[in-house]
């Protein structure tokens, strides 16, 4: 059996050990594993009695499903980003490349009041879409844009080392052979991009998922139309409803699981085909 | 790089190319640069004097001497954290490394809000803890250490993330050198560590300070929202925004706004000037 730490003439083994286990502990593990014990003392009944009403699985479909189409459109802009980025040349492109960033350093409560201002009726985006009718902030779409803002830097950021790595003899062989630059596209390249790209899809969705502060402002908090899960933990800890927060927040941890799962699975997958991530 | 000299046949053709930088540009116009642009608007909508005025309020001064203060600790903690995880991670070998790092990622696939909702499960005083800190005067929720632990929750990976890869890209034979040639440890992490990921634990304090100044999901449910107690940046933004002050909401949300461009900045800086002392994923 292979001892638990190997023999090493490194320093510091207890001490960056202890720091490590003990923050780990203390700022992340307990706190998860007081809500998995509320969430054993509640009983699986208890939670599914909680999660099974009309609103909660409003919620939660809803955040899921706008989830997946906001990430869905970043899998496909994020390439298209991720790609001009790399492989072409024109004025602007350094300050393109530092923009993509902005959704991750952007605190997500600015850009929630900031994205409500641009698509209200009155804002500058909302005026025009109201032309034609269509209304955006405090609707689902309102939340597909915030959605889309903060995710959208995950599969850029993802594709981009991979197209960077890309070498240039294969797409030549490819075009020697006779294929369209199309053709190589499709069928050389893109197969190259799909283990990055579908990380960075899952990581974006695992975001959206959870988001919270971009969308509440933007959202209209419409029980069963525009109400989000995480907002009704909010609203649940707001009337002391401690068991039934505690209920949804497994609820949505789990998911979160699901999808870490989802992720390594996919590196492991691409690390087999590929031979490195 | 990708500066090679281009080949026709592997290149689309220039109306092609034209397209797609037109599309990858008004994308970002759009989704990108309209937001900002319109934090700046707004709160500069009556004039900068009236702007200025509100953030000399008493409760948007509260804010900001909270938040910098939230980040004075939280920040400085994670990086501890970050470099002795790195250290225990890539200097020693041991089973279940893999699994120690994904706990370690954890936060980031974790919902803000189920964050803060696992600590008031834990130091809430409707916990056995929290009902005993309570009890002796150490009020975890709804007071200042329990922003502290939500901030430093969903900034917990942000500093261990930039130094495992780099550490692992530079080995341990330096640190063995120094070992051999008999500098005790703490003189090999000073002289020969340290130095070699400074870039790289900048970058990861910097993305860390961003995310702890601007949190807003997490320190909501833990904070109370105490108005020139318990609230901060983001949370006085909120408040300020749902009593339609939009200015000063907005001009608050332009000092975050600025925050975050100064980071950027610096974060291009580091990558322009540091690319060879940064994990292999920001080199471009």
């Amino acid at each position: 059996m292979r001892p638990l730490v190997h023999r090493s003439p490194m320093p510091g083994l207890g001490l960056s050990m202890g720091i490590t286990l003990t923050m780990l502990s203390l700022v992340v593990l307990i706190p998860i594993g007081a809500l998995l014990l509320k969430g054993a003392n509640y009983g699986l009944a208890g939670i599914w009695e909680t999660v099974n009403r009309e609103r909660v699985w409003a919620a939660l479909f809803l955040s899921f499903r706008l989830s997946l189409i906001a990430a869905l459109f970043n899998l496909v802009f994020g390439v298209l980003l991720a790609w001009v980025l790399v492989r072409y040349r024109f004025p602007g492109r350094r300050l393109l490349d530092a923009a993509v960033d902005l959704p991750f350093a952007l605190p997500t409560a600015v850009a929630g009041i900031s994205l409500t201002a641009l698509y209200a009726p009155n804002g500058a985006f909302g005026v025009l879409a109201g032309e034609i009718g269509w209304k955006i902030a405090y609707t689902q779409w309102g939340i597909l844009i915030a959605l889309i803002f903060v995710g959208l830097p995950f599969v850029a950021r993802t594709v981009q080392p991979v197209i960077e790595e890309i070498e240039r003899e294969v797409e030549e062989a490819s075009a020697t052979l006779g294929a369209t630059r199309l053709h190589t596209i499709r069928h050389v390249i893109l197969p190259m991009l799909l283990p990055a790209a579908l990380t960075g899809f899952a990581l974006a969705l695992a975001r959206a998922v959870g988001e919270y502060g971009s969308v509440i402002f933007i959202a209209g908090n419409i029980p069963l139309v525009t109400e989000i899960a995480p907002l009704l933990i909010i609203i649940q800890l707001e009337e002391f409803n401690y068991d039934a927060a505690a209920a949804i927040g497994i609820a949505m941890l789990l998911i979160s699981f699901a999808m870490l799962l989802v992720i390594n699975l996919i590196q492991v997958w691409s690390r087999r085909r590929i031979g490195h991530v | 790089m990708s500066d090679a000299t281009f080949r026709p046949a592997t290149e689309e053709t220039p109306l092609a190319r034209r397209i797609l930088i037109g599309l990858a540009v008004t994308g970002l116009l759009i989704l990108v640069f309209a937001p900002l642009v319109a934090v700046f608007v707004e709160a500069l909508r009556d004039g900068i004097m009236a702007s200025l005025e509100s953030l000399a309020s008493r409760d948007a001064w509260a804010a900001i001497k909270l938040t910098l203060t939230i980040a004075a600790i939280s920040v400085p903690l994670n990086a501890i954290f970050g470099v002795a995880a790195a250290w225990f991670i890539t200097k020693f070998d041991f089973r279940g490394k893999a699994f120690l790092i994904t706990l370690i990622d954890l936060p980031f696939s974790v919902s803000p809000v189920v964050a803060g909702l696992c600590i008031v499960l834990t130091f809430g005083a409707n916990s056995a803890m929290g009902a005993w800190l309570v009890d002796n005067g150490y009020p975890i929720v709804f007071a200042m250490p329990g922003i502290i632990l939500a901030t430093m929750f969903v900034t917990f990976p942000f500093v261990a993330r930039e130094l495992i890869p780099v550490m692992i890209e530079q080995g341990r034979a330096e640190e063995e050198a120094a070992l051999t040639l008999g500098a005790g440890g703490w003189r090999v992490f000073w002289t020969v560590t340290l130095p070699n990921i400074r870039w790289a634990l900048l970058y990861g304090v910097l993305l860390c300070n961003a995310r702890a100044m601007g949190e807003f999901g997490a320190v909501a449910v833990v904070s109370g929202k105490i108005r020139g107690e318990t609230a901060t940046i983001p949370t006085t933004i909120e408040m300020l925004y749902q009593e339609y002050l939009s200015v000063a909401a907005f001009t608050l949300a332009a000092v975050l706004a600025l925050l975050a461009l100064v980071t950027l900045v610096l974060k291009t800086l580091l990558e322009l000037r540091h690319a060879d002392q940064l994990a292999a994923t920001h080199r471009h």
